[in-house]
């Protein structure tokens, strides 16, 4: 079975215990944090390990380049301190079983995108930024023969993912094809964070959909026109595992002329608390709704005329909450349509 | 030409009779498994005064009559069994009057279910009636008629119960109105005259219900949805009651199905509500979530899924549409639906589970509780591939099963077909059965109306 690769050393070394006295829902000083963490590496029980509301924050958090949140989920699946409601776990692992045939093998040329899970959203990969671009995944019957299975850290199910993920990687791989953008952070997440960390190797180069766009604009340069927006960008959990592509975020914005700052931002960035309702601990539903709360009052202060999402569950959870305090609710790739003069369905 | 087709052209018009076996071929099936069975005529009536007409020549020719509403009972019930008139009541369809203060609404019994959820909603938004989860071309009447159940089953009951008044024409031909449109123009109250109740319930076989009057409810502007799942079956009527004592519920439906994965194993309670502002709806979601089912969440035994607003629109759209008739393909499903004590939920669960294993079929099961846990209509649906007669057989068989299991845990079967009329009727007390025999010997000398339904020997 695939282990963890987490190094002990490197949190002894660690000076800060920034992956728990940075996290934003939970109250931890230095000493505090410590000793949580020796006691989680040690396989003892935490307080941590009720409380995490499972935000993949305090990846991103670590720079000791450690994998604190991996190893908090192990633990918390080990001593069975799930954060959801046990059916609610088992609906979950039940959901990414594929159960309408296999799938369709295609040949494929690059630049090759697989839209995961969310074949329903090919609708997003429309234009000039996706022309010369072929496709895996979109198939609705088919998805789950590529649902990256990255979801289940919600669940404190990593053995789900280290056992199926072989599976989908081979399915991926059987296209042939040497780099895959993906659509969702969570894919690429998976494939550039988790995969390597449990030591499950993956024989394409993952690709993300923003150093893509960021690219594909700039070689459509004379096309952009400003949108001279304000805007809030929606950060979703899974972009924590891959802070050394954020920056395309702001490369993007720059490029087509949007203006994002604001409060909640970057590694400040709220979740967008989808998954905290749902969990067990006491309070779970208001504290979701104070995260929305204090999320949305922030893109209202700064001004924000449109929120931009990459993440599908963020959007559910939050496109109509922003869409009622009036703002757009809008995917970052068909922001970067609209900036080169093309008009995505529904846009007013 | 025909003399009874002469006749019936006579009542009705040339364009709304028919012996063409193409015509006839179309009211010879229902939806389910039934065998089909031709009638000899196809009628459309557009009045009282012709449906009398065409009972009346029943009764001179000793010829079946089988009424008709959408034909959608899926248990045979509209299936002419012994030939004869297929009586199709769908042109029938004028929605006569909207009480708005009274809150009813008075109906020819051709008018559908979608019919008069578009019209309210365009013309009274302040009231609804209790939509079944039925096609919308499923009428009023026949859903009365079978004692029917809606989606406001848990605070007001079963559809019939909806009643205010009923217009009848009786198998000999004479027009009988029950409730206070008897002695008086208004249609508001069912009760207290005499109890008549000769017409609900008994399929079609002792007359036809040609008007009636429907209580409605208050039409709130916001509807919400939450579902909360469980593993463990026996947890479901203890939570239902719980969730009944708030009486803050619309609809309240428990699920289990094998397909999609994802719900097999467990049981999705749906709770349906509406409010008038989205503070009137916190407060029933808070209740639901942090004060009846705390227990549960925080146990980790039971927990509400986060639903997007999508799903949320997808569970609360009217009516809903089943999936389960797919899992097969070929597009064929009957279900069992049965009259249930709640607390039978756990062994109707498992039982039913076994019974589509053993028939290899994927299990479907659902509750939709009626009333304040009084009862739940609880249903086992057994997809069938239409083209494929080893698939039709396994599904009849997992009926019958499943008929034989409702009876067998202290239920009765709802709109049931011949062979669940069969076992009810063995299993009735004998003075009851031969009440029943004697009031259909009364009402249908003739034994015209849809003969082969609720025949007591």
């Amino acid at each position: 079975m695939f282990e963890l690769g987490f190094d002990e050393r490197k949190c002894s070394a660690c000076q800060t215990g920034d992956c728990l006295t940075r996290c934003q829902y939970m109250d931890i000083d230095k000493d505090t944090a410590k000793a949580e963490m020796r006691k989680i590496i040690n396989g003892e029980d935490s307080f941590v390990l009720h409380d995490c509301v499972t935000c993949y924050a305090c990846e991103e958090y670590c720079k000791m380049g450690n994998h604190p949140f991996y190893l908090i989920v192990e633990r918390q699946e080990e001593l069975n301190i799930p954060p959801l409601p046990k059916p609610l776990i088992k609906r979950g692992v039940q959901m990414g079983i594929p159960f309408r045939g296999e799938p369709t093998i295609e040949e494929v040329k690059e630049p090759t995108l697989s839209l995961g899970v969310f074949p329903q959203l090919g609708y997003l990969t429309q234009g000039k930024l996706f022309e010369d671009v072929s496709f895996i995944s979109t198939d609705p019957r088919k998805m789950f023969h590529f649902f990256c299975q990255l979801m289940y850290l919600h669940y404190a199910r990593t053995s789900v993912i280290k056992e199926r993920l072989p599976g989908i990687i081979e399915t991926i791989a059987k296209h042939n094809a040497k780099e895959v953008i993906f659509l969702h952070d969570e894919c690429y997440g998976t494939f550039a964070s988790y995969a390597p960390a449990v030591g499950i190797e993956v024989p394409f180069k993952p690709v993300h959909l923003f150093e893509y766009l960021y690219n594909r604009l700039k070689e459509l340069k004379d096309d952009i026109k400003p949108l001279n927006l304000k805007v809030a960008y929606q950060r979703p959990c899974s972009s924590r595992l891959s802070s050394d592509k954020y920056h395309f975020v702001d490369d993007i914005f720059n490029l087509i002329g949007v203006d994002s700052e604001r409060e909640y931002v970057g590694e400040n960035a709220l979740c967008c608390a989808g998954t905290i309702v749902g969990q067990r601990k006491e309070g779970r539903r208001q504290l979701a709704a104070d995260v929305q709360r204090r999320n949305i009052e922030d893109m209202i202060n700064a001004g924000a005329e449109v929120c931009v999402f990459n993440c599908p569950a963020c959007f559910d959870t939050l496109a109509e909450l922003v869409a009622q305090r009036g703002m757009r609710p809008i995917y970052m790739s068909d922001l970067c349509r609209l900036a080169i003069g093309e008009k995505p369905a529904g846009w007013r | 030409m025909d003399s009874i087709y002469k006749s019936l052209a006579e009542i009705v018009g040339e364009g709304y009779v028919s012996n063409q076996p193409e015509e006839l071929f179309i009211y010879s099936y229902d939806l389910g498994t039934t065998e089909p069975h031709r009638p000899d005529y196809a009628v459309a009536p557009r009045t009282t005064e012709e449906v009398q007409e065409i009972v009346k020549l029943a009764n001179k020719e000793k010829i079946p009559i089988a009424p008709l509403g959408g034909g959608l009972s899926l248990a045979g019930l509209a299936v002419p069994l012994r030939g004869g008139i297929a009586l199709d009541l769908k042109r029938m369809d004028s929605i006569i009057e909207v009480n708005e203060r009274a809150r009813y609404v008075v109906v020819e019994c051709g008018v559908s279910q979608g019919q008069l959820s578009s019209y309210l909603e365009k013309h009274h938004p302040n009231l609804r009636h209790s939509e079944p989860g039925a096609p919308p071309q499923a009428t009023i009447a026949g859903n009365i008629a079978i004692h029917g159940q809606g989606d406001l089953a848990q605070p007001y009951g079963f559809n019939s119960d909806m009643v205010n008044g009923l217009e009848v024409v009786l198998p000999t031909g004479e027009v009988c109105k029950f409730g206070s449109c008897s002695i008086s123009p208004n249609w508001f109250t069912l009760h207290p005259l005499p109890d008549l109740g000769l017409f609900l319930g008994w399929s079609g076989t002792t007359g036809i219900i040609t008007k009636l009057s429907l209580k409605l409810y208050p039409s709130k502007k916001i509807k919400g949805v939450e579902q909360f799942v469980v593993e463990d079956e026996e947890l479901v009527p203890e939570i239902v009651y719980k969730i009944t004592h708030t009486e803050m519920a619309d609809d309240i439906v428990a699920f289990s199905q094998a397909i999609p994965p994802m719900t097999s194993g467990l049981h999705h309670i749906n709770i349906l509500m509406t409010a008038d502002s989205e503070k009137e709806l916190e407060f029933k979601t808070g209740l639901f979530w942090d004060d009846i089912l705390r227990e549960y969440i925080r146990n980790g035994d039971g927990g509400f899924l986060n639903l997007s607003s999508a799903m949320k629109a997808g569970l609360t759209r009217r009516p809903q549409v089943s999936k389960a008739s797919d899992w097969k393909k070929g597009g064929g499903f009957e279900y069992v639906g049965a009259i249930m004590p709640v607390e039978t939920y756990p062994e109707c669960y498992r039982r039913g589970v076994e019974i589509s294993l053993r028939h290899d079929i994927p299990y479907t099961v659902l509750g939709r509780i009626i009333g304040r846990s009084h009862a739940m209509m609880f249903s086992w649906t057994y997809a069938f591939n239409r083209a494929d007669p080893e698939s039709i057989r396994q599904a009849r068989e997992a009926l019958h099963e499943s008929d034989d299991l409702a009876l067998e845990l202290g239920g009765t079967i709802w709109k049931p077909g011949i062979y669940g009329q069969k076992l009810v009727m063995e299993r009735m007390d004998p003075n009851t059965l031969k009440l029943m025999k004697k009031v259909k010997e009364l009402l249908d000398p003739n034994g015209i109306m849809n003969p082969g339904n609720w025949e007591v020997s």
